[in-house]
This record gives C-alpha cells, structure tokens and sequence, in this order.
C-alpha cells in the first residue's frame, strides 16, 4: 500500500500499490478523490464531477 | 493478444478486465485517455501512448470522448471496439431511435423538433404523458414525464435554460407503462447471453443510477432476436439494449448502450461477462 496526500484536508490517503490513473478512492474527509499521474508518480485530486455525456 | 484498454475512470468493470485478461494470458494495458494525444499530418495519425495493440477496447465513460477516440484510433490502424460507427450510431437517441424505426424494430413513439410549438404539435398523435430526454445523456438525468402540454412547455424552457450541447433539440418520446422495470439485455458477439430486469416501484425511470433493483431475466427467443436484429443495425461486439414491455405493444426496444457498465448484471446473474467479452475479442482479431 502507498500513502498520498487528499488535496482538500491534507491527511494521509493509503492507496493500493497497483492503482492506475482515473481509480476513485472515498477519502475519510469525506471527499472523493481520484488517483493521476503527475511528474511520472501518482497523486490524487477532487475528482471530477460527473459530466453531461457521462453513462450508459 | 495485446489489447489496449482504454478509459477515463477505472470502474469496476475496467478493473475486472485489467485482472481477468492477465489472468488469461492476455496483455491488458491500460490507457488512461486523460494522457493520451492524437498527432495528425501528412504521414498520418499517430498516437504514440498507445504503443503495439492487436486491438483496443472502448470503455471511456464519455459519450463524446468515446466516439472521438475511438475513431481516432481508428485512423491510426487499430481495431478498435465498439466501433466509432457503433458508438455515434447508438450515442445520440434521436439517430438511434430513427435507425431503430427504419429498420422496423419496435420502439417507443418518437418525435424529434427543433421549436417548441412545431414539436409539441407533432408529439400530440402520441398524447400525454410524453417524456422529454436530451438525446445524449445517461443514467436518467435529465429525463423528465410531462402530464400535460403546460408542463412539457416549461420542460422544455428550462432544457433551453441549459448549457447542454443540444439543448434545443427536442426529443419527445412515448410514456410507455412499464410494469415498474425494464430490460437490460448484453449482446456479446452473436450471443445474447444475460440480461437483467431493472426494477424501481417508487421511480418510473428505471435506471440503476437511480435506485432500481437488478435481476436476472430468463432471456426467451423474442428477446433474442429483438437483441439480434438491433445489434444488426448498430454493430459492434458488446451492446447492452435497453427494452420496455408495453402492455399492449409488446416488447419496445428503448435505446443501445456501447459502452455498458454490467456490475451489477454480473452480481446477480453470476454470469462472467468479462470472460465473455475476451474471449469475443480474441476471435474477432483472429478473423
């Protein structure tokens, strides 16, 4: 497991070893966050509100 | 076989395929569509993210991104599934829905209008409630019953109010009174393997986004071959349709999904679909 930083409350998010780009982790903040790469290692940011073409 | 996957959001779905094809021996490798960009010029069109492929498989959660990947993609040589002609074929209801009535496949009544007066009195043949959808979109949103014309007038004011992509395009259908569910039914290939009810009894809209219940239908010959005959007219090798029963008109083939998500078919029927689409793929790129 690795351990990432949630960008809303700062706290430590663990992550499973093999997450990839666009996996959506439920913080205990209460924030969903969603895991990207950023300078070739991976980071988490607010995930992205669902779109209008979004579904099926 | 080398199959490129390629998504936005890693569903339950996407990771089950990322775990089932290397258990199976093939090479899943994932790409993520955020980091991937298309080159184009007078060598033609690369994509240098995606790398080898033998084929790719579609599973971006966009409608707009799916179709536009897909057939850049295409125009870079891979195969690529479903198809970008499946994906624009089904992705918009009003296209879908004049495929479907050409084809002579049963559909809930349909008008499409681009004013609101001109499309309220063609709908009126079809009579109230009528129910009024953007003709691209998912998962109910924005799917709304009008009772009378005074409602289905301010429907479609606040649709005009919008900053939806098609927000002046009326697409009026038929309220078709189901008995509280309607059919998912997964087309893989040639097979029409598995399907589910959606069941809300508190919610006329039936979509699981909104609350509704899955169970497994029995899936009988006349669903099979509605099933058969759609995926005919759309394409592709991994569909799920959508159908109403009308208790008077039978079965209605309501819309096609390109991209289905199927956790929840595949919870309660216990059927691995997953498997099922590999295995597909592995035929057709051996064709």
């Amino acid at each position: 497991m690795m351990q990432l930083k949630c960008p809303i409350c700062g706290g430590q998010v663990v992550v499973s070893d093999d997450a990839l780009p666009g996996e959506i982790v439920e913080h205990e903040c209460g924030a969903q966050l969603e895991v990207f790469k950023k300078n070739n290692s991976l980071s988490l940011r607010l995930a992205e509100e669902v779109g209008e073409d979004w579904g099926e | 076989m080398r199959l490129a996957l390629a998504y936005d959001i890693l569903r339950w779905e996407e990771r089950d395929i990322l775990e089932k094809g290397r258990r199976v021996g093939i090479d899943v490798r994932p790409v993520h569509l955020d980091e991937v960009f298309f080159s184009m010029d007078k060598e033609g069109v690369r994509v240098p993210s995606i790398g080898e492929a033998d084929a790719v498989l579609q599973r971006s959660i966009s409608h707009t991104r799916a179709y536009l990947t897909s057939a850049l993609m295409e125009g870079a040589g891979y195969c690529v599934f479903n198809s970008s002609f499946t994906i624009e074929r089904a992705g918009n209801k009003a296209i879908a829905s004049s495929l479907l009535a050409r084809r002579g496949i049963p559909t809930p009544r349909t008008v499409v209008g681009f004013h609101r007066e001109v499309a309220i009195k063609a709908a009126a043949p079809i009579g109230f409630p009528l129910v009024i959808k953007p003709v691209e979109g998912s998962w109910g949103r924005m799917t709304a019953k009008a009772e009378n014309e005074d409602s289905l007038l301010s429907l479609m004011e606040y649709q005009e109010g919008t900053s939806m992509k098609y927000k002046s395009v009326f697409y009026l259908q038929q309220f078709v009174r189901k008995p509280g569910r309607d059919l998912r039914i997964f087309v893989i290939g040639d097979d029409v393997p598995v399907g589910i009810y959606r069941i809300n009894d508190s919610n006329w809209r039936t979509n699981t986004a909104l609350g509704a219940k899955a169970e497994p239908v029995d899936i009988n010959g006349e669903l099979r071959e509605l099933a058969l005959k759609t995926k005919d007219v759309f394409g592709g090798v991994f569909l799920g349709v959508d159908v109403f029963e009308d208790p008077s008109e039978g079965y209605l083939v309501n819309e096609v999904n390109t991209v289905p998500e199927y956790k929840n078919t595949a919870r309660v029927t216990g059927y691995d679909i997953t498997s099922a689409i590999l295995g597909k793929l592995k035929e057709e790129i051996k064709k």
